[in-house]
């Protein structure tokens, strides 16, 4: 599935993953910075979190994998009226636990985070990140002050983790009822040199986790390459060997904990990435060392970006990695990474890749 | 009476009809939109936010004139007035 600034496309394949059937664009004209497709419990729900210029955010669903599509009247995700805010995007779609097939979450602009408890049918904001003391002073990055990662801790139900550009991470260990900020060791490069390790107010830009190993998170920076061994109290770099620790898009391997792929960018101020050159970074020692990946991916002329939620990956055995480009590429490997291919090169601008399993594959 | 005219994006929240006639009273814009959202919340979801504020690139024109230069949502509308909801020029 392709969320992009102009509408969705779903993208079918057999379990070869050779040749791609592109159906779309849905929601013609809005964009789609978040998709979901779950498989829990006893039926697949898929979300889509479209955004019309003109008409404003919207939380759709579809009961048969991206065909059909409805969506709520009136909204479901809406800030309580004593909140003085109104939904300004939807971030991010997520999943609850395996044990609670019912639970899902979305992050959305201004930063707040969302719970549904019965299938994603209604929605109650978090109080305690509504109400955060630090709230006042959470600050707006270049694309909105939004909560754009949730890290739910599989085997502790209390447990789980957030992120906002640009205020920083936070956990809550008491089921989501108060938050502390985890971002010891991440630096802030746009604050004074004497400042640049805050409480909270860094740039976070993705944060991934493997379920297998839930403690261990990496951490995509605004400048900085981070993992953390201890559930986010404290954070070491492991730029080791990238271009850039400048980056948006970060991804775990879906059954590797000590191997993710990020996609390095030159800098803040030039959003392209470094050299030309379109390159995969993926690390297989959990940041010791990354590699790049670039066979079948241009090496010139290549001055591309891959937005925070724009690279994703199957759950085949051999896995399939993906990413979007802005201008529109979509490039897929078969191979977890190794050689890659283009399987559309036109689309709107992509902000939102993401995969799901239907049916017989 | 009053009449409530809508673009074709949002004749689906409707049952298809692009226009709603109100019989009730209404003496402002937020009178009336308040009425459209009784007979459909998902249409007055699209004009308006949670905050009750018009969306930004969301116009209303009361017989040709834009609200957003008269009282917005306080403007009058007298009886047998039209508001007309559209699509701002912006986009990208």
């Amino acid at each position: 599935m392709v969320g992009t600034m102009k509408g969705a496309f779903v993208l079918r394949s057999d379990k070869s993953r050779k040749k791609w059937r592109i159906e779309g664009p849905h929601f013609r004209g809005e964009a789609v910075y978040a998709l979901l497709h779950d498989t829990r419990g006893n039926r697949p729900r898929t979300f889509a979190a479209t955004n019309s210029m003109h008409w404003g955010p919207t939380l759709r669903t579809s009961d048969d994998s991206g065909a059909t599509w409805s969506e709520p009247a009136p909204q479901t995700v809406r800030f309580p009226g004593d909140s003085g805010r109104a939904l300004a995007q939807i971030w991010q779609i997520a999943s609850g636990r395996a044990t609670e097939p019912d639970v899902f979450y979305c992050g959305v602009e201004p930063a707040a985070l969302f719970e549904s408890r019965d299938g994603g049918e209604s929605w109650q904001p978090n109080r305690g990140l509504l109400n955060h003391e630090h709230q006042p002073k959470w600050q707006p990055g270049g694309g909105g002050l939004c909560l754009h990662t949730i890290v739910v801790d599989p085997a502790n139900p209390r447990r789980m983790l957030i992120a906002i550009s640009a205020a920083g991470v936070y956990r809550s260990d008491d089921g989501g009822k108060s938050w502390r900020a985890r971002n010891v060791g991440v630096r802030a490069q746009f604050l004074p040199e004497e400042h640049r390790y805050p409480e909270f107010g860094q740039c976070v830009h993705k944060v991934v986790h493997h379920p297998s190993r839930p403690g261990r998170l990496f951490l995509q920076n605004h400048w900085g390459l981070y993992r953390s061994d201890d559930w986010g109290d404290s954070w070491q770099d492991i730029a080791n060997g990238v271009p850039s620790d400048f980056g948006f898009a970060m991804q775990m391997h879906p059954h590797d904990p000590d191997t993710v792929y990020i996609v390095p960018i030159e800098a803040d101020i030039f959003r392209a990435t470094p050299e030309a050159k379109l390159r995969v970074y993926r690390t297989r020692n959990a940041g010791a060392s990354w590699q790049p990946l670039t066979k079948g991916l241009p090496q010139s002329g290549a001055y591309e970006n891959v937005l925070r939620d724009a690279l994703t990956a199957d759950s085949f055995d051999s896995a399939g990695i993906y990413f979007g480009t802005r201008s529109g590429k979509l490039y897929g490997s078969r191979d977890e990474g190794t050689t890659w291919t283009e399987i559309a090169d036109a689309l709107p601008p992509i902000v939102c890749v993401k995969t799901g399993t239907a049916g017989a594959a | 009476m009053i009449t409530v005219e809508l673009p074709n994006v949002l004749c689906s929240y409707m049952e298809d009809n692009p226009s709603l006639v109100l019989d009730e009273p209404c003496e402002t814009v937020g009178d009336a939109l308040a009425a459209l959202g009784r007979r459909s919340p998902g249409a007055l979801d699209r004009i308006m936010d949670e905050r009750g504020d018009v969306r930004r690139h969301v116009n209303l024109f009361v017989n040709g004139e834009n609200v957003r230069f008269l009282d917005g949502l306080s403007t009058p509308v007298p009886n047998g007035a039209t508001i007309f909801v559209l699509a701002a020029v912006s986009g990208g």
